[in-house]
C-alpha cells in the first residue's frame, strides 16, 4: 500500500479562549487514492471541524494534516489557499455557487481565482464537466435560475473542473429530494470510479452512507468507528 | 484667477509715482518751548518724477518687473457741445503702454493712434459726449489750459471708471498740457507674478524713495475677498473629497459584509487573499473613476447652463466657464486616487476574512 492522499494525526481542535470547547479530541484518519468514505455523526460531533481542517480552511489546534504526503502545519496561508485549490474540491451542502454568475463561470472559478484569467482550455473543461453532468443546456443560465439539484451538480462540476484529487463533500445531497439526492450520488461515484477521485462525504442520510465503500463515525470529537463495507 | 485678470486688464501691477507734499512746521517743540501749532495739509499738485529716465531704468531692472512705461496722468474737462464731463488724461508712451494694459486689442471703432493732437478714449464716454471716430473735442485741464483734440479709436477695457473716463494722447501732448516738459508724473510697471506686486512695489519705495503702490493694496477689498474665496474653495474641495471618500469606503465596507459567504467561497476554492485585496481595490478604484465621469459630465454641463444664465449687459458671460482638459484628468486621477485609498479598509477586511466562518455564517 502507497503513502495515503490524506492523513490526519493526533487532530485536536479547540474554540474559545478562556473557556476552552473541544470540538476534535485525537482524531487520526487516513484515506487512500481513489476511496469512497462517508463521514458520519450526530450533529455536533466534530465532523464539520473535521472537514473544515481537512479542506485546509481551519488549522488544528494539535496534531498535523497532511496531504498528499505535505504536513500542512507549516503553510503559511499563502501555500494553504494554494494547495486548497490544486489538491481539494469542495461540495457544499448549500452549493454556494455565485449566484450573479453563470454556471459555466462557477465551474470556472476555482482556476480563474486561482490564475486571474480563464484560458479556452479551462472553458472547454468547464463546458465538458457541465455536460457530462447533464446540464449542457444550462451553460450561460444563472445558477439563481437552476433547481436545487442542478446547482448541485454545478456544484460538483465545479469541485472537479481542477481534477483535484481529493473532493469534500458536507451533506451534498442534504437539500435535496430523493430523486436529486440519487443523482448527485450517482454522479460522485461515477467520477470516483472513472477518475479514481477520493471523496470524502459527511452525511447524516444512512442510505447514503451505506453506498460508501468505508464509513467513519465520529462521536464527541473522535472517531468511534471505522469499517469497510465487505465486498469493497 | 479669472476675475483677477480681468480686474488687472485695466490697471498697471505698480504704480510709482512722487511722494504727496507734507507742509514742514517752522517751530519745533523742544524740551524747554512747548509749541501750539495747527499745520495745513499741503494741496497736492502735479509734479514730475525727478530724474525719472534714471529712476525708470533702475525700476525695470528688479527682479520680476517686466515691463516699465512712463506717463502724465492729470485730471480735465472733456467738452463738447453743452456736454462738459471730467476726464482723466493720460500721456503714454504707446508701445510701452500696451505691454502694461493691452489696449490695441480692446479697440471698439478707430485705430489706437496718439500722435500729435490724436486721443483714443473710453466707450462710455464717447457715448456721453456723443462723439465717434474723427470728431472733435476741446479738453480743458485743471490748471486752465486748453486744447482740441481729435478722436482716433474708442476702446472698451471692461472697467466702467476707465470706459467713463479716460482719455490717452501722447506723452508729449500730455506734458505741453500739464507744463511737465520732458516730465512724467508716473511710471506704470507690470510684474511676472501678480501676487509679487507688493514685494516689487516695497523694493520700488527702498530704492527710489517714491511712492509705489500695487493692485493688491489698491484692490485690498477684492484680495481680502479671493483669500476667503480660495479658503472657502479648499474647505469645500475637502470636504468633498471627504465625503467622496467615506462614501466610496461605505459602499464598499456594505459591499464586503454582504458579500461575505462569496468572498468565504472564493477563497475556500482556491483564490489568495491577495487577489481578493486586489479585486476590492480595483472596484473602488473603478467607483472613483465611474464618478468622475459622471461628475465631470454633470458638472461640465451644469457649468454651461449656470454660464449662460448669468450674463453682462454687453452679453459676455458673468462667470465665464473655462473647461480644460487638464482640469478633467487632474480630477479624474484624484477620485480614482480617493477610490483606492478608500477601499484600502475594506479590502484587507475582506482579504482577510476566515473563510470557514464567512461561508458558515454568510
Amino acid at each position: 500500500m502507497g503513502e495515503p492522499l490524506l492523513a490526519v494525526v493526533g487532530a485536536v481542535k479547540e474554540f474559545g479562549d478562556r473557556v476552552k470547547t473541544r470540538a476534535l479530541d485525537g482524531v487520526d484518519l487516513s484515506l487512500e487514492r481513489g476511496s469512497f468514505v462517508a463521514l458520519t455523526g450526530r450533529s455536533g460531533s466534530g465532523k464539520s471541524t473535521l472537514l473544515n481542517l481537512i479542506g485546509l480552511l481551519d488549522r488544528p489546534s494539535a496534531g498535523k494534516v497532511m496531504v498528499d504526503g505535505t504536513d500542512t502545519s507549516d503553510l503559511d496561508d499563502d501555500a494553504l489557499t494554494l494547495m486548497r485549490a490544486r489538491t481539494l474540491g469542495f461540495i457544499f451542502q448549500f452549493h454556494h455557487l455565485l449566484p450573479a454568475f453563470t454556471a459555466l463561470e462557477n465551474v470556472m472559478l476555482p482556476e480563474w481565482g486561482d490564475r486571474g484569467f480563464a484560458s479556452q482550455d479551462l472553458r472547454d473543461r468547464s463546458e465538458a464537466l457541465l455536460r457530462s453532468v447533464g446540464l449542457s443546456d444550462r451553460l450561460q443560465y444563472r445558477t439563481a435560475d437552476l433547481s436545487g439539484g442542478q446547482q448541485q451538480r454545478v456544484a460538483i462540476a465545479r469541485a472537479l473542473v481542477r481534477s483535484p484529487p481529493l473532493v469534500l463533500a458536507d451533506e451534498p445531497t442534504g437539500n435535496l429530494d430523493t430523486a436529486s439526492s440519487k443523482e448527485v450520488f450517482r454522479l460522485m461515484r461515477r467520477f470516483n470510479e472513472e477518475k479514481r477521485t477520493t471523496f470524502l462525504i459527511v452525511t447524516h442520510d444512512p442510505r447514503i452512507a451505506d453506498e460508501c465503500d468505508r464509513v467513519v463515525e465520529i462521536v464527541d470529537g473522535r472517531v468511534a468507528s471505522d469499517r469497510v463495507r465487505s465486498g469493497r | 484667477m479669472s476675475l483677477i485678470n480681468k480686474t488687472l486688464g485695466s490697471q498697471p501691477h505698480v504704480t510709482v509715482r512722487v511722494p504727496r507734499e507734507a507742509a514742514r512746521p517752522l517751530a519745533m517743540a523742544s524740551p524747554s518751548v512747548a509749541v501750539a501749532r495747527s499745520v495745513q495739509v499741503s494741496a497736492q499738485r502735479l509734479r514730475s518724477i525727478d530724474q525719472w529716465p534714471v529712476v525708470m531704468t533702475s525700476i525695470e531692472q528688479l527682479r520680476g518687473v517686466v515691463a516699465v512705461s512712463p506717463t502724465v496722468s492729470g485730471a480735465a474737462f472733456a467738452v463738447r457741445g453743452d456736454a462738459k464731463l471730467p476726464v482723466v488724461v493720460i500721456g503714454i508712451d504707446p508701445e510701452r503702454f500696451v505691454a502694461i494694459i493691452d489696449v490695441r486689442t480692446r479697440m471698439r471703432a478707430g485705430r489706437f493712434e496718439v500722435a500729435g493732437d490724436d486721443v483714443v478714449i473710453g466707450s462710455v464716454l464717447a457715448s456721453d459726449l456723443g462723439v465717434v471716430v474723427g470728431d472733435k473735442i476741446r479738453v480743458v485741464t485743471t490748471e486752465g489750459k486748453s486744447d482740441t483734440v481729435t478722436v482716433s479709436g474708442i476702446f472698451t477695457l471692461g472697467n466702467r471708471a476707465a470706459d467713463q473716463t479716460w482719455m490717452m494722447t501722447s506723452l508729449r501732448h500730455a506734458q505741453s498740457l500739464y507744463d511737465l516738459p520732458g516730465g512724467v508724473s508716473v511710471i506704470d510697471l507690470k510684474v511676472a507674478d501678480v501676487f509679487d506686486a507688493e514685494r516689487v512695489a516695497s523694493e520700488v519705495r527702498d530704492r527710489t524713495g517714491l511712492e509705489a503702490e500695487s493692485w493688491m493694496v489698491r484692490n485690498a477689498e477684492l484680495l481680502s475677498g479671493l483669500s476667503a474665496q480660495n479658503s472657502s474653495k479648499w474647505m469645500i474641495q475637502f470636504f468633498v473629497v471627504l465625503a467622496v471618500a467615506l462614501g466610496i469606503a461605505s459602499v464598499l465596507i456594505v459591499s464586503v459584509v454582504q458579500r461575505s459567504r462569496e468572498i468565504g467561497i472564493l477563497r475556500a476554492v482556491g483564490t489568495s487573499r491577495r487577489r481578493v485585496l486586489l479585486v476590492f481595490l480595483i472596484q473602488g478604484g473603478v467607483l472613483g473613476l465611474v464618478g468622475s465621469v459622471v461628475g465631470s459630465l454633470l458638472g461640465a454641463a451644469l457649468a454651461k447652463i449656470f454660464e449662460g444664465l448669468v450674463r453682462e449687459p454687453s452679453g459676455a458671460p458673468k462667470f465665464p466657464v473655462v473647461l480644460e482638459l487638464d482640469l478633467f484628468v487632474a480630477a479624474t486621477a484624484l477620485a480614482v486616487g480617493i477610490g483606492l485609498l478608500a477601499a484600502v479598509i475594506p479590502a484587507r477586511r475582506a482579504s482577510r476574512l476566515d473563510p470557514a466562518r464567512a461561508i458558515q455564517n454568510g
